[in-house]
């Protein structure tokens, strides 16, 4: 049992809580997630750990509503208990002096990206951070970024904060200016594709942080698997995080699709559930 | 008197009833539906008693066979329940799923001219008996003020945990996943072991006053070290649970799964109860399973439970080297599960969507025997043709899990990432850590694994009253 203890709206549908779990709080290091189960009946999902409070003893996850168990968390309040939450799980992220740093994120990405940036600035990096969304609304987490990086890059598809276009383009400019010793870059699957073939000539590593289809979360059942450097490796035990130039980013997008109809089947019936009660 | 012995014609094993196949495979309802207390005895009487007890050598864990049939035969249903937990305390699961044909009952006399006494039936006849008339609760030894941590809640976890709590320390175990019962929990399936049993028989250990917390991810949540300075020992008994795969092109298609991911799916998040419960699985119709042990034989019968119409076990030796139970391999058989033996996936092929639209396969023959006796499967050129499936699950074994080995200085693991044990003590090349089970690198099963964990609890309760009176 984890007791929620704090929770706000960053974004539509884009929730934070803090969640009261000792154990993880003080073991959790970057790039690391949790496994949660909301009910008796629950799947298991995996979420980023974005932030961890020793002395309170806290944990921090942001997610998107995008399915049944993120919709019913989402409805879940302060004083409520998540039954089951299993982590720190995953490798965490390589964390070294590397010099200076891209720190790309995407979309509900920008919260998996933004304890690594905050490591990477803790460990003397030069840390420059590059944020994208659809639209200004959607950009969460600036403060926060802002606060540990050097430099910070806001952009929007719609023009609506920050610079028109893709992080892809900030990302270029810098590479072309600028001498860049790690590119760490987390969000949508063609977002990553892109970064990584982005970085490839200029022979940057371009570490990205995978987000595949898990059942157990632990190294048990090999749903997770991804294609790196040609052959399979699990994200939840080998990754999440794996060099974007040897991930095979097709492969992890077909497999992304195994679920959806089941995944919108689930999320239909609870909301039309909700909206009769 | 011993003219009449050797005219006697000995009578053969009482049959257990089963479910027919055309009704079992419509549910997860269990399959053999048990001895009758008349059946048990009939059973029972059967025992030759032989005086050297070869059955109770054939057991890992050295059950008095003969002892507890005896016992049976008299009626003393109760003495013979005390009796085999003296040795082993989850008598309903091994009863079902122990490979009995190859241990207590290959061993037994009466099987060199007949039918061997049915020693796993007679013992999962007890087991349920004491469940529904009344448990037996051991003794427990005074407390000893000392502390045993154990890591996973499989059968060697669970063995330990029993022996030490009954031998008077706390024992408090740690299990990653949030339902206690490893593999009987998440690989199993029901019609081979009805999870309210493996329920039952955790029940018996948390009233024992065994601790169980779930979601405990060791190597992450706590490391080994950590456990050690809160338990004076630790036992490892977290299996091989990291699922191989063939390396063949086309398998991370959608519709290829691990036999693990297939049967987690549905045993241990019940999905095919989606939508009610929230993990979903698409089961398949034409399955192909990809194994021969008792892994490939539950995630083809449970693909059948499931709904698929045409399921095939792909197996690369012949019939005879197949690993699994011989009675899966016949439950199989008798559901309709074709057995394509001498056979090998060359690659998955995809439809135009990524989805799983066949397997090309590869016909085998077997070269003489190895040194090992093994006969190799060797390709016979030119033999490649297509199965159409839309489902292939992977049932090919497993790989040690790297989260503890990872975390856990002085810890040896060898080249394939098993945990090395001293086998007279199942000690770990760290003090005061043990190890058992699939993890200590044997080809385990239930009964194998609780025999791990019995010679540990042996030898950590020397160390601990050594320890003690040092």
């Amino acid at each position: 049992m984890a007791k929620i203890v704090e929770k706000s709206v960053l974004a539509p549908e884009i929730f934070l809580m803090k969640v009261k779990e000792g154990l993880i709080a003080s073991k959790r290091k970057a790039g690391q997630f949790v496994i949660l189960r909301i009910s008796s009946k629950g799947e298991r999902i995996p979420l980023t750990i974005v932030d961890s409070d020793k002395e309170s003893g806290t944990i921090t996850i942001v997610f998107q509503v995008v399915g049944k168990t993120t919709h019913l968390l989402s409805l879940m309040n302060v004083g409520d208990e998540i039954p089951d939450l299993a982590g720190p799980l995953g490798k965490p992220t390589e964390i070294e002096k590397f010099g200076n740093v891209a720190v790309v994120g995407g979309g509900i990405g920008i919260a998996v990206a933004y304890p690594i940036a905050k490591a990477m600035k803790e460990a003397g990096n030069r840390v420059i951070s590059i944020l994208g969304a659809r639209t200004g609304q959607l950009l969460v987490l600036k403060k926060e970024v802002t606060a540990v990086s050097d430099e910070t890059i806001l952009t929007t598809d719609d023009g609506s904060l920050g610079l028109a276009g893709f992080v892809t383009e900030s990302l270029k400019t810098i590479l072309d200016t600028r001498s860049i010793d790690q590119v760490v870059a987390i969000g949508p699957v063609p977002m990553m594709r892109a970064v990584s073939e982005l970085t490839r000539p200029y022979g940057v590593k371009t570490i990205v942080s995978l987000n595949p289809i898990m059942v157990d979360g632990t190294g048990m059942c090999g749903a997770c698997r991804v294609m790196v450097g040609g052959g399979i490796r699990f994200a939840c035990v080998d990754g999440p995080e794996f060099d974007g130039h040897e991930v095979d980013f097709g492969d992890l997008s077909l497999r992304l699709t195994a679920y959806r109809e089941y995944e919108k089947t689930s999320f239909d019936l609870c909301q039309a559930a909700g909206t009769k009660t | 008197m011993g003219n009449d012995d050797k005219k006697k014609t000995r009578a053969p094993r009482v049959p257990m009833l089963e479910r027919r196949p055309e009704d079992r495979v419509r549910d997860f309802g269990e399959v053999p539906l048990g001895y009758s207390p008349e059946q048990v005895k009939l059973e029972a009487v059967r025992c030759l008693g032989c005086k050297n007890k070869p059955c109770k050598g054939g057991c890992p864990v050295g059950i008095d066979c003969a002892g507890f049939v005896k016992r049976v035969s008299e009626g003393d249903f109760t003495g013979a329940i005390k009796l085999v937990k003296e040795k082993n305390i989850l008598p309903a699961v091994t009863g079902r799923v122990c490979p009995q044909t190859e241990q207590c009952e290959g061993s037994c006399i009466l099987g060199k001219k007949g039918d061997p006494l049915g020693i796993g039936f007679i013992e999962r006849f007890v087991a349920d008996w004491e469940r529904e008339h009344g448990e037996v609760l051991p003794d427990k030894a005074p407390a000893s003020g000392r502390s045993v941590g154990v890591v996973g809640s499989g059968p060697s976890g669970l063995t330990v945990a029993a022996d030490m709590i009954l031998l008077g320390h706390e024992v408090t175990i740690y299990e990653a996943l949030h339902e206690a019962g490893g593999v009987l929990i998440y690989g199993i399936p029901e019609f081979r072991l009805p999870k309210d049993i493996v329920a039952a028989q955790i029940n018996s250990l948390r009233r024992l006053g065994v601790v169980i917390k779930v979601n405990q991810v060791i190597g992450s949540t706590l490391t080994i070290d950590e456990l050690l300075t809160i338990h004076d020992v630790v036992f490892i008994g977290v299996g091989a649970g990291a699922p191989a795969f063939m390396g063949i092109p086309g398998e991370n298609l959608i519709g290829v799964f691990s036999a693990n991911e297939y049967l987690t799916r549905s045993n241990l998040m019940r999905a095919y109860r989606f939508p009610e419960w929230d993990t979903p699985m698409n089961p398949g119709k034409r399955v192909a399973v990809i194994g021969g042990g008792n892994v490939a034989m539950d995630a083809a019968r449970t693909a059948l439970r499931l709904g698929a119409e045409e399921i095939s076990i792909i197996y690369r030796r012949s019939r005879e080297e197949m690993p699994a139970r011989a009675e899966e391999i016949r439950h199989a058989g008798e559901e309709g599960i074709v057995m394509r033996l001498l056979k090998a996936p060359k690659r998955i092929l995809a439809d135009s969507s990524g989805h799983v639209a066949g397997i090309e396969l590869l016909d085998m023959v077997l070269a003489d025997a190895d040194a090992y006796g093994r006969r190799r499967p060797i390709p016979k050129e030119g033999s490649e043709h297509i199965l159409e499936v839309d489902t292939v699950i992977v049932a090919i074994g497993g790989h040690p899990n790297p989260t503890i080995a990872r975390t856990t200085p002085g810890l040896d693991v060898d080249g394939r990432g098993y945990l090395v044990v001293d086998r007279e003590t199942m000690s770990t090349s760290k003090a005061r850590v043990y190890a058992g089970g699939d993890i200590a690198g044997w080809g385990a099963n239930v009964i194998k694994a609780m025999g791990d964990g019995r010679i540990a609890a042996g030898a950590m309760h020397e160390f601990l009253t050594r320890e003690k009176k040092d």
